[in-house]
Formats: C-alpha cells, sequence, structure tokens
C-alpha cells in the first residue's frame, strides 16, 4: 500500500463536492437522492482509507453501519417520494415543498 | 503499477460521478452511479478492505440501485419529464460545490502526518467480525432495529395513502 493518504482525501474531496453539486444543480428528487448516496461514499472512502492507513479496523466498521442507515434512507425516502408521486404527478423538489398531506 | 490503478479507478470515479449530475435522463444517471459504485469497490480492494468490498458492491450496486432503478421505471421518467432549473441557479450551484471542495482540501491537507502501527489485515472478516460483535455489538443491535423502523415505515407510508385514496 504506497499511494499517498493526500490522493484518497483528495478524491473523497472531488466525489463529495460533486455530490453537493448535485444536490443543488438538479431538481429531480431522486437524482437528488442518489447524489446524496454519492456524498455518503465519499465519507466511506475516506473512512477505509484512514483505517487501512492507520491499521485500525473501527473505521471499517463504522462502514458498516454507514451502510446500514444509507439502506434504510433509500428505502423510506424512495417509498415517500412514490406516495408524493402518486398525489402530484411530479418528482420536481420546487412543487415538492410543502410536507401536507 | 499501483499508482495507475489507483489513477485510473479514480478518473472512472469522478468521470462518471459528473455524468450522474450532468446527464438529462435519470435512468442513465443512476446507471452512471453504479459504475461510480464499481469504481469506488476497486479502490476498497486497493485498500485491502476485501470484505468491504464485497459488501459493498453487493449492498449498493445490488440493492440500493436496483430500488432506484424500479422506482423510476415505476414512475416512468425519461427526458421529456425531466425539470430544468434556470442558469442562473445552476452557476450558483457550481460556484458552491466548487468552494465547498477549496474548503474541504484545504481543511484536510494536514491530515498526512499520520502515525501507522504495526501492519495486519484488518479488512478480512475474522478480524473485522471480532471487532464488530466485541466493541461495536449495541450499535449492531440498534441498527437492527433501525432496519425494522425502516421497513415498519415504508409499510406504513403505503397503507395510509392506500386508505386515503378509497
Amino acid at each position: 500500500m504506497n499511494i499517498p493518504i493526500e490522493y484518497y482525501i483528495w478524491l473523497s474531496a472531488v466525489l463529495f463536492s460533486i455530490g453537493v453539486l448535485g444536490v443543488l444543480y438538479r431538481r429531480n428528487a431522486i437524482i437528488i437522492f442518489a447524489c446524496i448516496e454519492l456524498m455518503l461514499n465519499a465519507v466511506n472512502l475516506l473512512m477505509v482509507a484512514f483505517s487501512s492507513k492507520l491499521h485500525d479496523a473501527n473505521g471499517q466498521v463504522f462502514v458498516f453501519f454507514i451502510m446500514a442507515v444509507a439502506a434504510a434512507e433509500v428505502a423510506v425516502g424512495l417509498a415517500i417520494l412514490v406516495m408524493m408521486y402518486r398525489k402530484t404527478k411530479s418528482v420536481d423538489i420546487d412543487i415538492l415543498n410543502r410536507l401536507k398531506g | 503499477m499501483t499508482l495507475y490503478l489507483f489513477y485510473f479507478l479514480s478518473f472512472v470515479a469522478i468521470f462518471s460521478a459528473l455524468l450522474v449530475v450532468f446527464s438529462k435522463n435519470p435512468v442513465y444517471s443512476v446507471l452512471y452511479l453504479i459504475i461510480t459504485f464499481f469504481a469506488i469497490a476497486g479502490h476498497y480492494v486497493l485498500l485491502d478492505a476485501q470484505f468491504l468490498a464485497a459488501v459493498h458492491v453487493i449492498v449498493y450496486a445490488g440493492a440500493i440501485m436496483v430500488l432506484f432503478l424500479y422506482v423510476i421505471m415505476l414512475l416512468n421518467l425519461n427526458t421529456d419529464s425531466e425539470p430544468h432549473k434556470s442558469n442562473l441557479v445552476k452557476i450558483t450551484a457550481v460556484v458552491c460545490a466548487g468552494l465547498m471542495m477549496v474548503v474541504l482540501v484545504g481543511t484536510l491537507r494536514g491530515a498526512s502526518q499520520v502515525a501507522p502501527l504495526e501492519a495486519q489485515n484488518i479488512g478480512l472478516v475474522k478480524n473485522l467480525g471480532k471487532v464488530l460483535f466485541t466493541e461495536f455489538l449495541l450499535p449492531f443491535e440498534i441498527s437492527s432495529i433501525l432496519l425494522l423502523a425502516a421497513m415498519v415505515g415504508v409499510v406504513m407510508v403505503g397503507k395510509l395513502d392506500h386508505k386515503n385514496n378509497n
């Protein structure tokens, strides 16, 4: 393992920023969810990089928990989105701006 | 050799991540996201986290992406129904994300002074399982409750809508 840790820091920062860009840039709520997944993955990658560099397994265990939370979040979020789509016939977040029934 | 592999995987990850944001069709966005996830799994293998790479492919490229594609195809979204933001908002978004990246890189630049301990194969299942089921047993059990709550919540959301429509 001879890759410097800075390379992984830069890669994670770029991927996280692309995720932020996607959340700000797109209006489709599903793509915004996908970009949140991208941000979570950037953080996971950095955590695995540090864990591997420091020879400490705790970082990789945290990645498990992040994956579990991400799976739960996507399931609930997409279910809410499908219900919203049935009411408003749109996934545009400018229309989905009020949390009323 | 390892460095070239790193550059290749990084290029694939960043390029397909940009295509996730900029492709017009939501289905293509999600398919490019799968490529990004596979590149990140390759990075995990490079970092000696083989078990995590396998779990990543199964959970993300398998389960979550199927969920995304299923929802997009269920709602029948394509390029025609894709909403668009104005150019001013898009330029602002690009500027904000660029500033975000500058701040992140600036903050994390001094993080390279890490002192590694003695080398051992921490990425293998045996070692990770030992840590997970001794040190992190309580969070592990709580995460099972979280997944159960998410499942019940999804069923409740579906049920509520069904009741209102009838």
